[in-house]
Order: C-alpha cells, then structure tokens, then sequence
C-alpha cells in the first residue's frame, strides 16, 4: 500500500474528500462576508449567528411547520435575510459614516444576543435534523465510503458561489454594485436607488449564511454556538484571501478546507490552528491577502 | 483645587476601607480587571487601535505565573515579572504583523492570532488544558509579607492599580503620548512630519499586552487559578465592553466600565447563563449606537462648559 | 478635569453594591448546588438536578439539629473559574457547609482544591474523572455516583468479552476523555484484547468526519467513543452516517439517559453502556421517578437520583455527627450504609468514592420499548467492588 507520510493513501485521499465537504462550506460562508465587506466595507461579526439562525429556521421549519429541507433551502435563506435587511435598516445605516470599527462591534453584540436568546429558548445542546430522504445514503469510492448527502454539499455550494460570482463580476446588476460602493453619490445621481442595492446586498450576503446553515444542519448538530467558533476561522480565511476579493473567498476557502483535512491525517492537534498560522504566514508576505487589491 | 483633594481623599478612604464591607476577592478581582481595561483603552483610545484578541496577554501571562509559582515554586515578584515578560513577548510578535495594517484588518488579525494562542493553551501540557491551573498558591511578597489573606492580597493589587493608573497617565501626556495623538488624528500627516508610525504604534501595542499581563497575572494570584476562559474570545469581547461602556479615550472610563461589568456578572451568574450573553450584546449595540462616549465620557462632555479647578 | 475624579465614585459605589458581606448566618444549614444550568450538560442535571435537591431537603423535613436548610445555585457554565470562585465566595460569606455539583470533571477538580482550603464538604457528582478520588483525591470530596474505572470496567469488559477484542479510540481531548480511554484501554488488555489506535479530538468538535474515517482505516471490530454529551451525540450521529455502525460496535463510554433520549432509539439501538442507576429497575426507582417526573416532565437521569441521595446521606450524617463541621461529618459518612433508593450495599471508600453496585445496559431497539423513556435492558450487574475495584486508590494521597 503506498503511503505518504507514513499514512496509507486511501486514508489521505479519504481526508482530502472531507476536507473538500468543509471548504465548501467556509467557501459559501466567505463568500458572504466577502460580498457585504468587499461592496459595503462591514465586517459583519453576525455573520455566524445568521448561518446558526438558518440551520435553526430549517430545524423549527420541520419541527413545527413540516416543511421540508428542499423548501427550507429556499426559506429559511429568505426569512433570515429579511431580519438582516431589517437589522440594516435599523442599526448599521447609521454607522456608515462612521468609523467601520462601529459596524463591527455593532454586529459582534447583535451575534451576542442572537446566541443568548437561541440558547435560553433552545438550551446549548444540539438538535438533530435529519438528513433528507432523497440524499442519504453513500457512495463507495473505493478509499472511502461517501456520504450522498456531503456530495451534495459540495456541489450545491460550489454551484451557488459559481453563480453569486458570475452575478457579481460579469452581469449588469453586479457592476451597478460595485459601481455604487466605489461612488455611491455618482451612482445615485444616475437615478439608482443606491440604499436599496446596499439592504439588498447585505440581504444577500446574510441569505448565503443562512443557506450555508441549512445545508450544515444535518451534518452538525443545530445549537446555538454553532456559528461562533467557526466564524473567526471563516474571518481568517477572508483575510488570507484578500477582504474585498469574491474569488479570493472562494479559492481561499476550498483550499483551505482540504488543508485541514490534510492535517487531521498528518498531525490532528494542529488542525484547530492550521488556518491561523497560514493567515499569520500570508499576512507577512502579502499583506493584503492573496488575492487582495489595495 | 481643595474640590480635588476632597475627592481623591474620598475615594481613598473607600479604597482602603472596602475589605470591611465588600468581600476583598471581588473588589481586588474588579481592581485587575479595571487594570486589564485601562491597558485596552492605551489601545483603542488614545491610538485608535481595536485589538480584538486582548485576551490573549492577559491569559497567557496568567498562565506562565501561575505555572512558574505552584509548579516550579518560584517567589510571587517573580512570578509576575515572568508573566509580565511573557506577555510583553506575545505583544511583539503579534504586533509586528498586526501593525502593518490598520482599522478592521488590525482588528481581524489581532483576533485570529489571539484564537491561535488560545488554541495552543488548550493542547499546552503545562497549562492544563480545559481544567486549567488550579490552587495557585498566593506566596508573599519579597517573602516577608504573605498574601494568604484576602485583605492583604486586595492591598497590594490596589497599590499596583494605583500605579498602572498613573503611569497610563504619564504615558498618554507625554511626548510619546502626543505622537500617539497625532498619529490617531492624522496618520498620513504624521508619516509626512516623518514619524515612524508603525514603531510607535508597536510600541504601544507593546506596552499595552504587558500591562495586560500584569493584570493577567495578578488576577491568576487573586483566584488561585488560570483557566482558559482566560485566553478566550468572550474575555477579549468583555474588555472591549468595559472601555466601551464605561468610554474610552478618558481615564476613569475603563475603571467605571470594568466595575459595571464585573457587578452585572456578579448579580447575573446567580440566574442562568444565557441570559448574560443577551444583556452583554444589548450594551453592546447601545454603546455603538447612541452612547459613543461611554458614561464617562457622557459626563465629562455635560461639564465641559464648566471651567477646570 | 476634575468631574473625571467624580467619575470614580460609581464605580466604587457599584462595588459596595455589588459584594455585600452577607455574614454567615449561624442559624442556617446552607447547602449549595454549582452546575452545568444552560450549557452542554444542562439536561443531565441541571434545573432536575435542584429539583432532587429540594426533594430532599423536603422528604427530609427542611431542618436539621434546628436550623432551617437553605439552598444556593449557581450556573458554572462549564467554567473551572466561575466554579472555583463562587464555591470560595458561598464558603466566604455565605456560611457554605456542603456542595453538591460539577458535571464536569475540570470543574469539579478546581472545586476540591477549594473544598480542601474552605473544609466544606464536596460531593462531586456530575463528574466522571477517576483522579477526583486519585491523584486529586481530598479529604472533603465525596465522589458519588460513578467514576471513569466503572464504566470502563462495565462498557468495556462486556465488549471485549462479547467478541470485541480489536478498539479503536475517539477520545475528547481533555482531562476526562484520556482518564476514560486510559480505564478502557487497561480493561481492553486485562481481557485478551488490543487497542490498535486513538485519536483525540478537540472538545466541542461537531463534525467527526475525518477522525471516524481514520478509526475505520484501522481495521479495529470496536469504536471506543470516550466522550460525553454532545460530542458522544455527534460522533455517533457520524459513525452512522458513514456506514461504521455496519462494520463496528460503538462503545458509548459515558452516556446518560438524556443523550439516548436525545439521540433516539433509532440511532442509540443495541449500545452498550453502563450506570448507577435507572428509573425503572424496581419499585422504589419507580416511585422516585414518577414524583420526579411530575414536576421535571421527564425520567431522572442517574445523576439526578444521585443527588437525591447524597442529600439525603449528607443531613442524615449531620444529624448523626450533631454538628456541620466537616471534619466530624466526614468520618460519619465514611462509617455510613448506604441502602437507599439510588444504591444498594454502598459504602464510602477511604479515598473518597462511593462504591456501590452498577448496572451494564443495553439500549433497546425501537420495537422493543413498550412505553415512554423505556430504553434500556440490563445486560449485567456488578457488584461495588467489581465496578469500582476492591482497594481504593493508591494513587490518592490520603492512603498510605
């Protein structure tokens, strides 16, 4: 049997597969962040409280309203998008004139209380939400046996930041965005309701969050911490990819899932911290991330 | 001028007379953390600097005292320069890559390397793990006072407080301070003047972490243990609370902040957990909404009109 | 400039406020509860485990040698500091004469230091780490419903005996995960068997993807999960998701009635583990479980009954000793019978541990429950002295 590493390489092949199922996910939840930082300059620290707030919309969407998951995927994205636009609304329009250091302290308590109230309500074990009909199952590869249902997190999220990047970099409606954060005042005068594209977008970005949750709620468990450790690693990955960079995000994020799948095999008590070093690593020789542009 | 002498004799004679009344342990507890505080408000401020992994020199420090004095039996002074030592090192390495980059990115990687430190805590023998060091033994000082009891321990952190207060005085009015000053105000203008921006702003981030780990330390001496609460996220998030809350870029505020926070706690871990966390976001977005200043800062801008003396 | 000054007073004002001295009142019994109310452990005592508590200290008549009995609570949120630190405070200023708690073996750790340094008496109940009774073993601690040796020597001998020589482990990477895996691993051997490999994992890790594939890389006919609470959920959750449940046995190492209620027969089925107790052995579980269940809405979990019990045991040996110092409750506790609803033939060992007869069950499968929180079998019961071992610690400073 060959190894690398001393590990058998059905083991290692086995890992990078995971690793490709988590990248998705950090890929899809970057995403997010990078769309609301890289076109409206807000670190949303929410951002992991609106995915725990998607997975829990699809959980209660099953528990007390039988729908389901399929439903839920065009749901639960829905519902919390339009508490983050009204979150918008409220509170960070405000702040925008302000120094940014605001917005995310804005959003770090908003996660703060979006934690506390799920868990006083919920508890801080998780629930379980079952994996759909359709996709359980597996797929015997050989090296290791698949889950049908982590495939399809792959390709739902890599189809997903497909067309979120597409939308962004090569349509119409994308380059009235970015038109409208360079100049918001020129746009406006254009007769684009420039307000509207900044709720929308930042609607959009938290509606990515919520979809990643839903699409994360049968693998892990739904509790209310579920956002908070993995947002600063999500941060990190952003960072290595560059703050305001889509393709960043994403390149960022699968690669960086499929590393730490590496490091389970190689050296397991590293994996909690791989993605930091590699962001302390990038920020010494590239400041401004991988693909960053400042 | 006598207006000034009564106040400060006021709260001096409260200061020292607090054992008798409220239990010493929280009140020198309170006193570390209004410490810790202060160190974050050099920070965010007086340079503009949002360190959001401050916890990080703060446990880490407690950690390496703790350590040094109940495992290698080492004398307390010396445990707590040791720990001082420590954080003053983590500060360098992390503030030379923090540094270059300002406003949210500074934030971001001050907050990525601080959960790198704090995983390192978890897998560190030395430090326990999720136990964490426990029974630290409080020692004496030079050997000749012991610190066992809670009245004595409570004295000495004040004196320290009482100092760290007044040396963050001193370095916010002085010439390094006014340079901090400018840079916050006008960075471009003050590379032009040819300041070595990043070099200052390294060496407040330094001082900074080391008053952190003082506090660290201190605090690891109180309560007899170091815990990895400590190094975590929700401690750097209550730092921030405090200086916020209580306003930064004054010189009370991180002390009124800390005791304000540190009391909510007190009468908030009786009912249940979640609960805190809502109330602590709630401040939060308050704070950044309509109260900027902090309640100090409330204050002092009410009696501005006022002339001084 | 001097407004600043001013600025102070609040603050200190907030400290007098915030920490006044209630003086111990002399004329109170006050027993106090530190637990996980709000956190991952939050359903395996939490509000129930006060509830049984009070239920004590009401069956019991509410007074003891003419004091009234109070009771404090706090949330530890699983944090060894905020444990430690208002055990001291309760010791301080509040009279503290016994504390019941720490579903977490860290905790509970820091706990006994401070038991020692206040001599209250300790009751660590929630928690599992044998060194509480060994390398950390006070004078003060009372360790009371189970121990990581019981429930290797439980779990894992009947695995091993039943074919399952070759583990492999997936352990919690903190104090009571590697005291767990290390009885587990001891028994493995002492039965023939081996331990092909371990892996740890973080604490708080949702998904086990990559550690069950390297567990089922290794060949090995048992998967070992020394793990407790949502993490034993999850890693379980996992295991069937990737087909290991078809090719390997679980071995749930610690698991609570609450968990395979979480859980569900459907997922739990056919998993061995091993307890103190269980409502619905006899007549007198049943009995405490329908009071319990009235006010709680659910079954009680061992730990629960467990702090009926201690209760119980603790007011009984004040009355005996005719006073709460604890240096002459102690003994009169370690001289006690234990025969009550929660143990049979229990007895405290010099060392602290509260021997008594343990149960092996078997989670039945969905067809097999006729009625509500019916989930286990009993596979095996084994005395004290098997569960527990015959000697007490050597490791214990105490025993010498």
């Amino acid at each position: 049997m060959t190894t690398v590493f001393g590990v058998p390489l059905p083991a290692i092949l086995g890992q990078l597969m995971l690793g490709l199922v988590n990248g998705s996910f950090y890929a899809l939840l970057s995403l997010g962040l990078a769309v609301i930082f890289g076109l409206l300059g807000i670190v949303n620290f929410a951002h992991g409280a609106f995915y725990m707030l998607g997975a829990f919309a699809a959980y209660i969407g099953l528990q007390t309203f039988g729908v389901n998951y399929w439903f839920a995927l065009l749901l639960a994205p829905l519902l919390v998008a339009l508490l983050g636009v009204v979150i918008e609304r409220l509170f960070l329009r405000h702040l925008y004139r302000l120094d940014p250091l605001y917005g995310l302290l804005l959003t770090f308590g908003i996660a703060l209380i979006a934690e506390g109230i799920m868990r006083d309500q919920f508890g801080a074990s998780g629930k379980s939400y079952p994996v759909p009909e359709l996709l359980r199952g597996v797929f015997n590869l050989g090296f290791m046996v698949l889950p049908i249902y982590r495939a399809w997190v792959v390709v739902a999220s890599v189809t997903v930041c497909g067309v979120t990047w597409f939308l962004i970099e090569r349509t119409r409606l994308g380059a009235t965005l970015r038109a409208a954060t360079e100049n918001a005042q020129l746009v406006q005068a254009f007769g684009i309701n420039v307000p509207l594209i900044v709720m929308g977008t930042y609607g959009a970005g938290v509606a990515l969050a919520a979809l990643a949750g839903v699409l994360a709620a049968p693998v892990v468990q739904v509790s209310p911490s579920m956002g908070t450790s993995l947002v600063i690693v999500v941060f990190a990955v952003v960072v290595i990819g560059g703050m305001g960079s889509i393709i960043g995000a994403i390149v960022s994020g699968l690669t960086l899932g499929v590393i730490e799948g590496f490091t389970k095999v190689i050296y397991p008590e590293a994996s909690n911290i791989v993605v930091f070093v590699i962001m302390a690593v990038v920020l010494i020789w590239r400041p401004a991330g991988l693909f960053g542009r400042e | 001028m006598r207006v000034r002498v009564v106040v400060y004799g006021l709260l001096g004679i409260a200061a020292l007379a607090a054992p008798i009344l409220v239990y010493p342990v929280f009140m020198a507890q309170l006193l570390c953390f209004a410490m810790f505080a202060c160190a974050f408000n050099l920070l965010l401020g007086y340079t503009k600097m949002l360190s959001f992994g401050h916890a990080a020199y703060f446990g880490s420090s407690a950690y390496i005292t703790g350590w040094l004095v109940s495992v290698h039996g080492w004398g307390t002074l010396a445990g707590i320069l040791a720990g001082v030592a420590a954080a003053m090192l983590l500060g360098i390495v992390i503030g030379a890559i923090a540094v270059r980059r300002q406003g949210i990115y500074f934030a971001m990687i001050t907050l990525a390397l601080a959960q790198l430190v704090f995983f390192i805590c978890l897998q560190a023998d030395f430090t326990g793990g999720e136990n964490g060091l426990q029974g630290i033994p409080r020692g004496s000082i030079a050997g000749i006072i012991p610190l066992d009891r809670d009245a004595t321990m409570y004295y000495f952190v004040l004196a320290i407080f009482v100092a760290i207060y007044l040396l963050v005085r001193r370095i916010v009015r002085s010439p390094f301070g006014h340079v901090l000053e400018a840079i916050r105000e006008n960075e471009p203008r003050a590379i032009s003047l040819g300041y070595k921006v990043d070099r200052y702003k390294l060496v407040a981030f330094v001082l900074s972490a080391s008053i952190a780990g003082l506090a660290g330390s201190l605090k690891a001496l109180t309560l007899s243990f170091a815990t990895l609460s400590d190094v975590s996220q929700g401690t750097s998030g209550e730092v921030i609370l405090m200086t916020l809350l209580g306003g930064s870029g004054t010189f009370p505020g991180p002390v009124v902040g800390a005791g304000i926070v540190l009391t909510l706690q007190q009468y908030l871990s009786e009912r249940v957990g979640a609960w805190v966390s809502v109330i602590i976001g709630a401040i939060f977005v308050v704070c950044v909404m309509v109260f900027r200043r902090g309640i100090v800062g409330e204050i002092q801008r009410r009696f501005a009109g006022r002339p001084p003396g | 400039m001097k407004i600043q000054r001013f600025a102070f007073l609040p603050c200190v004002l907030w400290g007098f406020i915030a920490g006044p001295a209630a003086f111990a009142a002399g004329d109170q019994v006050v027993l106090g509860d530190i637990d996980d109310l709000s956190g991952v452990y939050a359903d395996v005592q939490g509000q129930g485990g006060i509830e049984a508590i009070n239920m004590a200290i009401a069956d019991f008549g509410g007074t003891v040698l003419g004091k009234k009995i109070v009771l404090l609570t706090v949330d530890h949120q699983n944090k060894p500091d905020i444990g430690a630190s208002k055990f001291r405070e309760w010791a301080d200023q509040n009279g503290l004469n016994m504390l019941i708690g720490g579903s977490n073996t860290g905790v509970s750790i820091a706990m006994s230091k401070v038991a020692v340094a206040k001599k209250v008496v300790f009751f660590a109940i929630g928690a599992g780490g044998a060194s509480l009774t060994g390398a950390d073993c006070t004078a003060y601690t009372v360790h009371y419903a189970y121990d990581t040796t019981a429930l290797a020597n439980g779990t894992a001998s009947v695995i091993v005996k039943n074919g399952g020589k070759s583990w492999f482990f997936l352990t919690a990477d903190y104090a009571f995960g590697t005291q767990l895996q290390d009885s587990a691993t001891k028994v493995v051997l002492a039965n023939g068997g081996k331990v092909l490999g371990a892996v740890r994992v973080p604490l708080g890790t949702t998904d086990f993807s990559s550690f069950l594939l390297q567990a089922q890389s290794s060949g090995a006919q048992v998967l070992g999960l020394a793990n407790a609470g949502t993490d034993f959920s999850n890693s379980l959750k996992g295991a069937a998701e990737f087909g290991l449940t078809k090719t390997m046995t679980p071995a749930a190492l610690l698991a609570f009635l609450t968990d395979i209620n979480s859980l569900t027969l459907q997922t739990a089925q056919g998993l061995y583990l091993t307890t103190g107790w269980y409502w619905d052995l006899n007549e007198e579980t049943r009995a405490f479980g329908k009071r319990f269940f009235a006010k709680i809405k659910r079954e009680p979990t061992m730990t629960q009954a467990a702090y009926y019990s201690a209760t119980m045991q603790y007011l009984k040996a004040v009355k005996t000793a005719g006073t709460t110092d604890a240096d002459k409750v102690m003994p009169e506790l370690k001289k006690a019978k234990i025969n009550d609803m929660f143990a049979k033939n229990g007895y405290i060992r010099a060392d602290g541990l509260m021997v008594h007869t343990m149960y092996v069950m078997q989670v039945k499968k969905p067809a097999e429950s006729k009625y509500p929180w019916d989930y286990y079998q009993v596979i095996k019961v084994m005395s004290g002295e098997e569960a527990f071992g015959s000697q007490p610690d050597p490791t214990c400073p105490l025993i010498k």
